[in-house]
């Protein structure tokens, strides 16, 4: 059997690799954006020269040849749905007898005027890096448009240059679509503490060019104006449909699928950020493309099971600061009590959260919790009491560090 | 597009980020250098307190003025801007000469001591007051060894300073540094007993099992000297499989080891460069314990030999051992181990060559309860682990797969620990 896939991320990769151990099939996995899988949330950490582009390589050149994944560094253009085939930019239409679309995510543009200046970007893929660094060659100030993650990297990246950062973030605190109000507001405290100039509550009205077509500045709603010589667009991802729709696959924010990644055209699936399921929800994190991606595989080669998103874990790192989620920490907290700790200099919180005295979830900034005993708490509905009793169980910092032996939570006054 | 034209005023230059405390650290440093080249050719030897201080002593207050002007206005947290970035430590023109220096060091401290001879008039003062004589090379390039593990120390505890296994484990591995191998073994000589290092056991210090020495230790009228030879049974026998088991390698590589300690410290800029391919592991594993068999047999010819009075190996063990200690004990640890540092990473003589890490990483490996424990499906791939890994090892490889790490290589630093952006990674005994 023939299989192709398309995208070379951490979905379409897993998806590959996972066939390839207990299949003989024939995998291709076709990329546009480069010839070897890489690690797409390690992209910043080349940039601020913490690690070279081949450092990114979760495997070795040598690894997709011994286990017979071939790999076409070209474009996928189209699907011709009748023959079967992907037609590709540069090389003769790709025969397939199984598709798997695994084409991620690419940045939100908002038609803000002046969005196709030179020296305004997204920051998603390789590409954006190496633009990154043309882009910053002489550049002083910098404006990123949006809070989030993406945006919190791209300061720490541009100020690990020197480069001045202005930030603007719609909300009235970072990221607090997400994170409860405590937390945020600690992000936004170090966020300063880096000598990023925060702006909340601002959105972006325009952008300002010069006569060469360059940017020079932006605007914002208020009518502040910000001189730069680089604008970021961080306003988050929206799944890649392009190559599916312009195929007649069916699509709506995503490409549309059910449960067990069948799109709406025989044989062709889609896995990872760029798939929408049927409660409309689509997945955009590393290690649920790395689940979907694996759990398609056992549904190609053995029995097909509808797939279930595991207990919802996340992390992230601000700067200095480490995030683990684990569980439900809603941004807003009503109808659910919590428990919280922090640190006297205000860079370490704690938050346990509970529901008729049943622990359902956590939220660390820096501190690290295990995995395993988290997700197992949660699981059982362990009560308060005893998750603050055994809380030590879930130290997952170095030796020596006695943060969470020590944390005393306070329960919230409901 | 639409643009509409608005003054938008242009702003000052940034300042540039190189401060003046590290300039003059910087020069400091250097004249100290410079003096001690200059040395070389005789020209203090009349005063040997002044170009001490002003080579020497001017180093190392430099070293210090550099580390705590790189500290200011830094946020504690990992911070490897620019490494990659770097011509010193990512194997530049800068990395090069500095090989080449260190090399150059380690080749005239081996084979043409006399060049060193006016130099170590430089530590004449230091040495008759710890040592109660005057100095030698081998003072000289302890003296060497030390400050520069001290210096760098203090820069790694900076570096690192987020972490108290960082902080714990550097001053550990600095102080035995400077006690075992600096304080203490001149102390020695300073009351007339036997010149001794308490932190090298066998099969890493080899000679000492061998029974020309253990006899003679063992024979000493002096109880000191007897508790040496005990001592140093113990320690390879007893202490370390016990300490092996409950606490990894670590307890020596990291903690307590000189070379691990100069590694940590002086290699510390460079443990990015260690070579992380399979093909790397493989040729580790068949030179490093290549060389650990190379000792077993050594010593035990050498026993044999002693205990059939010569008569069985004649000249041949003997000649047997003098091959070991030079191509082992100088061309490898010494030139090879160090003088590599910025191109093969800190770790080179550990890794490839070092008897001792090769059986603690077998009981490591096969009788430990030490492991790196990943946390649970955290890992997203990203390499720093493996990229600031000093012993080449792929941690990445093993983290993104969800599996612990039981490698006999790991000498516990830590590092892949604190560079994880997910806190996937901690180093356990359980």
């Amino acid at each position: 059997m023939n299989v192709v896939v398309i995208g070379n991320g951490v979905a379409g990769v897993t998806f590959a690799r996972q066939l390839r151990k207990s299949t003989d099939h024939q995998i291709t996995v076709v990329s546009a954006e480069s010839t070897h899988f890489y690690s797409r949330p390690a992209l910043m950490y080349v940039y601020m020269g913490h690690m070279e582009k081949e450092h990114l390589k979760p495997y070795e050149d040598w690894f997709w040849a011994k286990n017979r994944i071939e790999i076409l560094n070209d474009f996928a253009q189209r699907i011709n749905l009748r023959k079967k085939h992907v037609v590709l930019a540069n090389t003769a239409p790709l025969p397939y007898d199984v598709l798997v679309l695994a084409t991620g995510s690419k940045p939100a543009f908002f038609n803000w005027p002046g969005q196709d200046l030179q020296g305004v970007q997204g920051f998603t893929t390789m590409q954006d890096l190496d633009r990154l660094e043309i882009n910053t060659k002489s550049c002083r100030q910098a404006v990123i448009v949006g809070g989030g993650l993406i945006g919190i990297e791209v300061a720490e990246m541009l100020r690990s240059r020197g480069i001045e950062v202005s930030m603007l973030v719609r909300e009235e605190s970072y990221w607090n679509t997400v994170l409860p109000p405590d937390e945020s507001t600690i992000v936004n405290a170090h966020i300063r503490e880096h000598h990023v100039e925060l702006q909340l509550n601002t959105e972006l009205r325009q952008i300002v060019g010069d006569d060469s077509g360059r940017v020079r500045g932006v605007v914002t709603t208020d009518g502040k104006i910000i001189p730069c010589q680089l604008v970021v667009i961080s306003t988050g991802v929206r799944p890649n449909i392009d190559l599916a729709s312009s195929s007649g696959i069916s699509v709506v924010r995503g490409i549309s699928i059910n449960n067990n990644f069948e799109t709406s055209e025989q044989d062709i699936y889609a896995i990872g950020d760029c798939a929408q399921f049927p409660d409309g929800r689509v997945e955009q994190l590393w290690y649920t493309a790395r689940h979907q991606g694996k759990h398609l595989a056992g549904n190609i080669t053995g029995k097909v099971t509808p797939y279930e998103r595991e207990p919802f874990y996340n992390s992230a790192k601000f700067f200095d600061i480490e995030y683990q989620t684990y569980g439900t920490v809603p941004a807003d907290l009503a109808g659910i009590e919590s428990a919280t700790w922090k640190s006297e200099n205000g860079r370490k919180f704690l938050r346990l959260t509970h529901q008729y005295n049943r622990v359902c979830g956590f939220n660390a900034l820096g501190i690290r919790l295990r995995s395993e005993v988290c997700l197992k708490w949660i699981a059982e509905g362990a009560s308060v009491e005893h998750v603050i009793e055994h809380l030590h169980q879930a130290d997952f910092d170095q030796e020596f560090t006695a943060v969470v032996k020590n944390i005393r939570l306070h329960r919230s006054v409901a | 597009m639409n643009l509409i034209q608005i003054a938008i005023p242009i702003q000052a230059e940034p300042e540039a980020s190189i401060g003046l405390q590290e300039k003059i650290g910087f020069a400091m440093l250097t004249f100290g250098i410079v003096v001690l080249v200059i040395g070389a050719t005789g020209l203090f030897n009349s005063i040997p307190l002044l170009y001490g201080l002003a080579s020497i002593g001017m180093s190392v207050v430099g070293g210090f003025v550099v580390t705590a002007a790189q500290l200011r206005d830094k946020l504690p947290g990992i911070k490897n801007d620019g490494i990659m970035f770097s011509k010193l430590k990512r194997r530049g023109l800068a990395g090069w000469v500095l090989g080449v220096a260190f090399t150059g060091f380690y080749v005239l401290l081996y084979w043409y001591p006399a060049a060193l001879t006016h130099v170590i008039h430089s530590v004449d003062t230091l040495s008759l007051l710890m040592r109660n004589k005057p100095a030698d090379q081998w003072f000289l390039y302890g003296t060497f060894y030390t400050a520069a593990v001290i210096i760098m120390g203090i820069r790694t505890i900076a570096k690192y300073r987020n972490s108290k296994y960082q902080l714990y484990r550097t001053i550990s591995v600095v102080t035995a540094q400077l006690l075992f191998a600096f304080i203490i073994p001149a102390m020695l000589i300073f009351f007339n007993s036997k010149e001794f290092y308490f932190h090298y056991f066998w099969p890493l210090k080899y000679d000492v099992l061998f029974p020309s020495t253990l006899k003679g230790l063992l024979a000493s009228n002096s109880n000191l000297v007897v508790f040496m030879g005990f001592w140093s049974v113990a320690m390879t026998f007893v202490a370390t499989p016990f300490l092996t088991y409950y606490l990894g390698k670590r307890w020596y590589c990291s903690w307590v080891c000189g070379c691990g300690g100069l590694a940590e410290t002086v290699g510390d800029p460079f443990r990015q460069n260690s070579d992380k391919s399979l093909a790397a592991w493989k040729v580790e594993r068949w030179m490093v314990h290549g060389v650990l068999v190379f000792v077993i047999l050594t010593t035990s010819l050498l026993w044999i030999n002693s205990a059939y009075q010569g008569e069985v190996l004649g000249e041949w063990s003997y000649t047997f051992s003098k091959a070991y200690g030079f191509y082992i004990g100088a061309l490898f640890s010494g030139v090879a181990g160090v003088g590599f540092y910025p191109i093969l990473g800190s770790r080179v003589w550990c890794r490839f060559g070092c008897p001792m890490a090769a059986y603690l990483g077998l009981l490591q490996r096969f009788f430990s309860k030490f492991r790196i424990t990943t946390n649970g499906g955290q890992c997203i791939s990203c390499g720093n682990c493996s990229t600031y890994c000093e012993m080449g090892i792929d941690v990445r490889a093993y983290a993104q797969r969800g599996e612990d790490i039981k490698r006999a290589s790991c000498v516990g630093c830590g590092v892949c620990a604190e560079v994880c952006p997910r806190g996937v990674l901690k180093l356990e005994n359980k």
